[in-house]
């Protein structure tokens, strides 16, 4: 299929997905791969699951928290769900743009199957528009501008099998806007004995999060900011509920992990990181790891350094402080940050370089040495 | 077949776009409709017999754009507005608006009077790019796809692809149609005049949502600032010579999509060069039509078009919001 832009679609993956996940793809014998999917154009209608039906053959879209009223013909503000005579449809259901296997670190999932590999997919769309975003050239996209491949669900559950990944992650745009198809993914996962996890910015509704509560495994949540401001400013979305969501995935049992990605001077601060861990103890529990990830110049916003390793320390001291049993530094390979230690008797249960796991000293998910239980999915 | 043909066939087929590529030397200082004083100046013409039953009479579209061409630029005949507008080598898009079908849709009878108009004062046929959103919103207005030969070309942004840089204008961040960036050394604007449901209008400014990747992005806020600064990104903002707002048959509610419960033969075609002014006037007659059917004002129905003012202000200076700087002629 002709590429809709003037890039191929290595290019146009290109970036800190493509090229990590195409570093990371680990060696997988060609022999036990499937033929590769078929490529293909035009759009693939799948009616959508959560909306309502309004007058004059309008729909309110109520997959996220924006609520989307859609006319006929139009699309919501994801751009990837369409109302076609009064029925919504999702677009991208068994469409993803790209697949690659990656190390769950790179999610990151620290506690979660460690050492392990996922099979990643993603389509085009987002229900936000971070002005920092690293995979715009298909986060902010619509379905006809990117080449898709045909990937019914069984296929990427048995993808996901033939790789050798225990785990199909969803990631890289934002798998709210493809729930559906993240749903019954982590289904026809279940019945290969492959898990699922979900990485996402959580700006979705109770409803199609508790559905999603059923087949998950594993959420890793971005929280971009601790401030409606910067997400209204740099994200076009509302961080309310985003933290109801971390409500109902810590109230659900879900195993939950955050990332907070520091951009100087727009939410680095450090009265904005003592109150965000304050409610994370307070609403979540000191259990749930907090990643602070560094920033690159991406996308929009272009004119601010990379985040000094000094601040990513600093604010993991501020989450130890606050009473968070495992916060790590992120993006800042080789950082003592990127280890998990025991709460307890801080030994160094896990260690790190980036992706790569150099140490695993767990016994049966327990501190080798004090042997108190460390939170998370080991086996 | 011989090495050389073949070459020549297989290099034809990736590089057709290329065959409608920019000219050497674009017009310069090409004319405004603009009054002594410095108005913005919008032609307001109707004709009661340009229907014939269901379908448009050509011949009067083309009058009636002739007449709308004179008053708007302050000529004496049409073609010296076209003269100082176009020249001879240009390629030049004309961008319609086919979102809603074949029955509100900028219509071919007056693309085609527009087209006949360019080829007169020497813009080639093969220069001349009709185009939209989707090649399917062209094909379901009508439209018959054409891209490529010695005739206009007929597509949409999937065919063209989109120019690979991003534009950021305000709060728009974008990718913006080849057709506008790499193909046309002009743009004319031919939107079609309609209520719309989430942004209060769609006239001229809110046409160029067309030209961009990812108009979705942007309806928050009735549109205010977002449809102001996507008209801002400089191939819309320069290269856009003409607007002709094609308001034969005209919608005051229920839009984007046709509801023929609120179509009305308005008759008439709206041109100007200032996109703000066109959209002040446009917005005034949905409005007067409203208030005729017994509809709410689009400010008590929570859909007032402020980004028509933003349009014209400091930040934009995209053309004339206040009544006192626009010069409405209506004939
Ligand atoms: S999922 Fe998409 S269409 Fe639905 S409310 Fe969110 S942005 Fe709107």
């Amino acid at each position: 299929m002709k590429p809709k832009m003037d890039w191929s679609r290595r290019e146009f993956l290109g970036g800190s997905c493509a090229m990590c996940a195409l570093a990371a793809m680990p060696a997988v014998p060609s022999s036990l791969w499937l033929s590769p999917p078929r490529r293909v154009k035009g759009l693939h209608l799948v009616e959508a699951r959560h909306y309502e039906k309004l007058q004059n053959r309008k729909i309110r879209c109520k997959l996220c928290p924006r609520e989307c009223v859609i006319d006929d013909q139009e699309r919501g503000y994801c751009g990837v769900r369409e109302n076609r005579g009064g029925t919504y449809y999702t677009l991208v259901h068994s469409r993803p743009v790209t697949y690659h296997v990656d190390p769950i670190e790179k999610k990151p999932l620290f506690h979660f199957l460690p050492g392990t590999v996922a099979f990643s997919i993603a389509t085009v769309g987002c229900n936000v528009e971070c002005k920092f975003c690293q995979n715009w050239q298909i986060s902010q996209v619509r379905p006809e501008q990117v080449e898709a491949f045909d990937m019914p669900p069984d296929m990427v559950a048995e993808y996901a099998k033939q790789s050798g990944s225990p785990t199909i992650a969803y990631t890289y745009t934002e798998p709210v806007i493809f729930q559906e198809y993240v749903y019954d993914c982590a289904v026809a996962g279940k019945k290969k004995g492959v898990r699922s996890v979900m990485i996402s910015n959580g700006f979705i509704q109770k409803d199609p999060m508790d559905e999603l509560c059923t087949v998950l495994d594993a959420v890793k949540i971005d929280l971009k900011a601790f401030t409606e401001r910067f997400y209204k400013e740099l994200v076009a979305g509302e961080l309310k509920p985003v933290l109801d969501t971390l409500k109902l995935l810590v109230k659900r049992g879900m195993w939950t992990e955050i990332v907070y990605l520091m951009i100087p001077t727009k939410n680095d601060s450090k009265s904005e990181i003592r109150e965000m861990c304050k409610w994370i103890v307070g609403e979540l529990g000191p259990d749930v790891p907090v990643h602070f990830t560094r920033f690159y110049p991406q996308y929009r916003l272009r004119n601010l350094p990379p985040t000094p390793v000094s601040t990513l320390r600093a604010a993991r001291e501020i989450a130890l402080e606050e009473g968070i049993h495992f916060a790590y530094v992120g993006n800042v390979p080789g950082d003592p940050g990127e280890n998990t230690y025991c709460p307890n008797c801080h030994t160094v249960l896990i260690r790190r370089v980036g992706f790569e796991i150099l140490e695993n000293n767990l016994v049966n998910g327990r501190c080798p040495k004090c042997h108190t239980e460390i939170p998370g999915v080991w086996s | 077949m011989e090495r050389r043909e073949f070459l020549k066939i297989v290099t034809t087929g990736p590089f057709l776009i290329g065959l409608t590529a920019k000219s050497a030397s674009p017009k310069q200082n090409p004319l405004k409709s603009v009054t002594r004083d410095g108005k913005s100046r919008v032609a307001v013409a109707r004709d009661p017999d340009v229907w014939r039953g269901k379908r448009l009479n050509e011949k009067r579209v083309g009058e009636l754009l002739d007449k709308a061409m004179v008053a708007a630029f302050g000529v004496a005949r049409p073609e010296e507005a076209w003269e100082g507008l176009f020249s001879r080598g240009e390629t030049v898009g004309i961008k319609v608006n086919c979102l809603a079908g074949r029955h509100m849709s900028t219509s071919q009878e007056l693309v085609w009077a527009i087209v006949e108009r360019l080829k007169k004062v020497g813009v080639s046929a093969r220069r001349i790019i009709v185009w939209d959103r989707l090649n399917k919103d062209l094909e379901k207005a009508g439209y018959k796809l054409r891209f490529y030969g010695p005739g206009v070309r007929v597509y949409g942004n999937d065919h063209a692809g989109y120019y690979p840089r991003l534009f950021v204008a305000g709060e728009v961040g974008s990718l913006v149609s080849n057709v506008a960036v790499k193909e046309c050394d002009a743009l004319i604007d031919v939107p079609i005049l309609k209520d719309h449901g989430i942004v209060g209008v769609t006239i001229a400014l809110k046409n160029y949502f067309g030209a961009i990747h990812n108009p979705n992005k942007y309806h928050n806020d009735i549109g205010d600032p977002y449809v102001a600064d996507a008209n801002l990104i400089p191939p819309l903002r320069n290269k856009t010579r003409l607007i002709i707002c094609d308001a034969f048959l005209a919608q005051c509610d229920g839009g984007p999509p046709f509801m023929p419960q609120w179509a009305w033969k308005y008759n008439g075609l709206l041109v100007s060069t200032d996109p703000v002014a066109l959209d002040t006037v446009g917005w005034k007659i949905i409005e007067d039509r409203r208030k005729e059917v017994g509809l709410p004002s689009l400010k008590e129905a929570g859909r007032e078009p402020t980004y028509i003012a933003t349009a014209a202000d400091a930040a934009h200076r995209l053309g004339q919001h206040d009544w006192s700087r626009i010069e409405t002629v209506e004939i």
